[in-house]
């Protein structure tokens, strides 16, 4: 696809309610690469608590709200979240199996929509986005940093290097080695609630693999990860710093 | 707390049972990866084994029909269960009307499902388990925890502890002395017995033959020295030929152990025949349907493709920090989360399918790429539909349907969270959540919302020059 002139944001709940700044970071990263951002008003959720939960009818409300608003709207949809960009492309077809025109509609839906980092790699093929973060200072190693592969993106949309590629070319940082890197955070939605024990347990073990890398920030495509990382490191009194991918590219893109 | 609950948080309590949990997924994880590694073309040759798999069970009926025949033609006599008690009874009565006293069995997930050993003892038979594994087991008075390496949470001190407890040898946690113990009671018990009992890992419909894998030799020993044999096999492990178990051989042991495949691959084609100086005199099958049948045909269908290697369970996280007797019935891990609801009901096994991040590794790893999180979403569907679910949450996922479907509503919903997280919040983090969300503070902090959400920020962004290379764009007419 030649480069578009235009895309649409969608920016996902957890975003808009806990994390604006990474939807800001979004935007930056990609009017910078001349790109102009529309943002869909009144979007609310892809709906996938609900539907990860066995509440398809539930769910199908919030989803029908999602396909009206982003089918009145024309270009590349984004979405810096892998659990999100899954639910749109590949679960709706399960929920609205039913339902002929809104099936229909979000087929449609479903190639328009990009996860942040693949349209980057994948569409836009772009890897080296000359971000370059700030050098400690002389003789000082860069800072590591270990790159969280969120499931719904590693598996769900087969994402295994796009985030990989693009953070290995941000100048001044390190790609840290974690333990058992692929092997998930323990967050999953409601999963996160409903089995906190369980829950509990994987972080503890992701946690541990993260801070034995030697890493000082945790880079993610997916908030829903990163606020449960982020809320078992703060609650451990861990050092480290957790952000999303466009966070990085946005601060490098800055320039040092 | 429930039950299943329950067992996870006593579960996560042993450090024990961690270690060994880590260090047996860790071992089998790598071996899988490093002997797949090894199989030229092994993407297509799990593609073909699903296809082969799903093809046959789009017939089940006319197979096993045929598989009857060509069993019977082998001399084999073919028995139907419709459920674990008709399976356990029909073996029962082959015992006794054959005379038999004392059984020896080879590993069988089957018989654990239709818990046989229980009837098999209140009949007054005796049974002893010959996969070293299930020999502890039975010694330990448990259930197995894995579906191929029944003692996975046992250290060897603790089976060591065990054999010293309940056959009185000295206590030794080498693995070698232990092994030497065991094969010398198996030994005697094989040449005694005189019913082997086995489970199968295929069915051949073309050859009327059942397969049997292992590493120990037990199961060729348990078919051929006892004058009876008598297999219990689900209607689902049928395959259509010879070259579809090839595919099959081909990935179970790689998936299972990372073992190219197992020591021994016994086909089994019938009792001995005139002139043969090896075999046992009678072979029985049972044909165990115990809800199968009632998944095929439906969304879970594609479950009974599992051929049972457990490289899900491996693979799984959940697993991996809970172990098997978690799971609280014959399979665990992540088949083990639809075969149970699959076969018992949804009603009582909800909480299984509900023990899962959706990860979606153990797909990955499946030989015969089952969509295990799309069976895993689908029960829960069924659970919401049929089973009860707690009020509050029933009333709180409507309330997140109802808001987030409007978004005035949605928008005042988010605001009044945000008033309440601010009172509630000490720097920017909730340190307690109340209610139903108190899981989630049990082991995190909860960032609060910003004062701001992205919309209300993009709102009142000023407006920006459209990017210049966007003007470029703009066609020239």
């Amino acid at each position: 696809m030649p480069k578009p002139s235009k895309v649409q944001l969608f920016h996902t709940c957890i975003i808009n309610e806990v994390y604006p700044e990474v939807g800001l970071a979004v935007v930056n990263v990609l009017e910078r690469l001349g790109i102009a951002v529309e943002v869909p008003l009144n979007q609310t959720c892809c709906g996938q608590p609900a539907f990860n939960g066995g509440f398809h009818a539930d769910a199908r409300k919030v989803a029908r709200l999602t396909v009206d608003i982003l089918s009145a709207t024309e270009g590349p949809i984004i979405i810096p979240s892998g659990s999100c960009g899954d639910m749109l492309t590949h679960q709706y077809h399960m929920l609205f199996a039913d339902e002929p025109d809104y099936l229909e509609k979000s087929h449609a839906l479903s190639k328009r929509c990009h996860e942040f980092s693949m349209f980057l790699v994948d569409v836009l093929g772009i890897r080296d986005l000359g971000a370059h973060l700030r050098a400690p200072g002389p003789g000082v190693d860069s800072p590591k940093a270990a790159y969280h592969p969120s499931c719904h993106l590693l598996r769900g949309l087969g994402a295994k290097s796009q985030p990989q590629a693009l953070l290995a070319n941000v100048g001044g940082l390190a790609c840290a080695e974690v333990k058992d890197q692929e092997e998930c955070c323990g967050f999953g939605g409601m999963f996160s609630v409903k089995n906190a024990a369980i829950s509990g347990a994987m972080l503890e073990n992701k946690m541990r693999n993260l801070e034995a890398s030697g890493a000082e920030t945790v880079i993610s495509c997916d908030m829903g990860c990163l606020l449960h990382l982020a809320g078992g490191l703060h609650r451990k009194g861990s050092k480290l710093a957790v952000k999303h991918l466009a966070q990085v590219l946005d601060e490098g893109m800055q320039g040092p | 707390m429930s039950h299943f609950l329950d067992r996870v948080e006593t579960a996560l309590r042993d450090p024990d049972l961690k270690t060994a949990l880590g260090r047996a997924t860790e071992r089998l994880g790598s071996r899988r990866s490093a002997s797949l590694d090894s199989l030229p073309d092994s993407d297509a040759v799990r593609d073909m084994a699903r296809r082969a798999k799903l093809g046959l069970l789009r017939d089940l009926a006319g197979n096993l029909e045929t598989f009857e025949k060509n069993l019977i033609k082998n001399g084999i006599q073919v028995h139907w269960a419709e459920d674990g008690a008709a399976a356990n009874r029909i073996m029962v009565e082959i015992a006794k009307s054959r005379g038999c006293k004392r059984a020896v069995k080879s590993k069988s997930m089957a018989t654990e499902e239709t818990h046989l050993n229980h009837d098999l003892l209140e009949a007054g038979l005796e049974v002893l388990e010959t996969d070293l594994g299930e020999y502890i087991v039975q010694l330990a008075e448990t259930t197995p925890s894995h579906i191929i390496l029944p003692i996975i949470h046992m250290t060897k001190e603790s089976i060591g502890k065990v054999m010293h407890e309940k056959i009185k040898v000295p206590y030794t946690s080498d693995p070698e002395k232990l092994a030497k113990i065991a094969r010398v009671k198996l030994r005697e018990a094989f040449l005694s017995a005189d019913l082997g009992i086995t489970g199968a890992n295929f069915g051949v419909v073309d050859s009327g033959a059942l397969v049997l894998v292992s590493n120990e030799g037990n199961a060729r020993l348990v078919t051929t020295l006892p004058r009876v044999h008598v297999a219990v096999m689900g209607i689902e492990k049928l395959v259509p030929s010879l070259s579809d178990l090839d595919l099959m051989i081909k990935i179970l042991a790689r998936s299972a152990t990372g073992q190219k495949i197992t020591t021994y691959t016994s086909l089994v084609t019938g009792p001995r025949r005139e002139g043969e100086s090896d075999g046992c005199q009678e072979m029985h099958v049972i044909l165990l349907d115990n809800g199968r049948s009632r998944i095929l045909g439906g969304p879970l269908a594609e479950i009974l493709g599992c051929i049972r290697c457990g490289a899900c369970l491996n693979a799984c996280p959940v697993y991996k920090n809970v172990g098997g007797h978690a799971y609280g019935d014959t399979y665990p891990g992540p088949i083990g989360s639809i075969v149970t609801p699959g076969l018992r009901g949804i009603k009582a096994w909800k909480e299984l399918p509900d023990a899962s991040s959706l990860c979606g590794a153990c797909r990955e790893v499946c030989p015969v790429r089952l969509d295990i999180p799309r069976m895993l979403l689908e029960l829960r569907k069924q659970a919401v539909e049929e089973a009860s679910i707690p009020w509050a949450l029933r009333i709180g996922l409507w309330g997140f349907g109802v808001a987030a479907s409007r978004p005035w509503l949605y928008r005042a919903g988010a605001g009044l969270f945000r008033r309440a997280s601010g009172l509630m919040a000490k720097s920017g983090w909730i340190h307690k959540l109340p209610g139903l969300a108190a899981g989630w503070t049990r082991s995190r902090d909860l960032k609060a919302p910003a004062p701001k959400s992205f919309q209300e920020l993009w709102r009142q962004r000023p407006v920006r020059p459209a990017p210049a290379a966007a003007k470029e764009a703009a066609p020239v007419r």
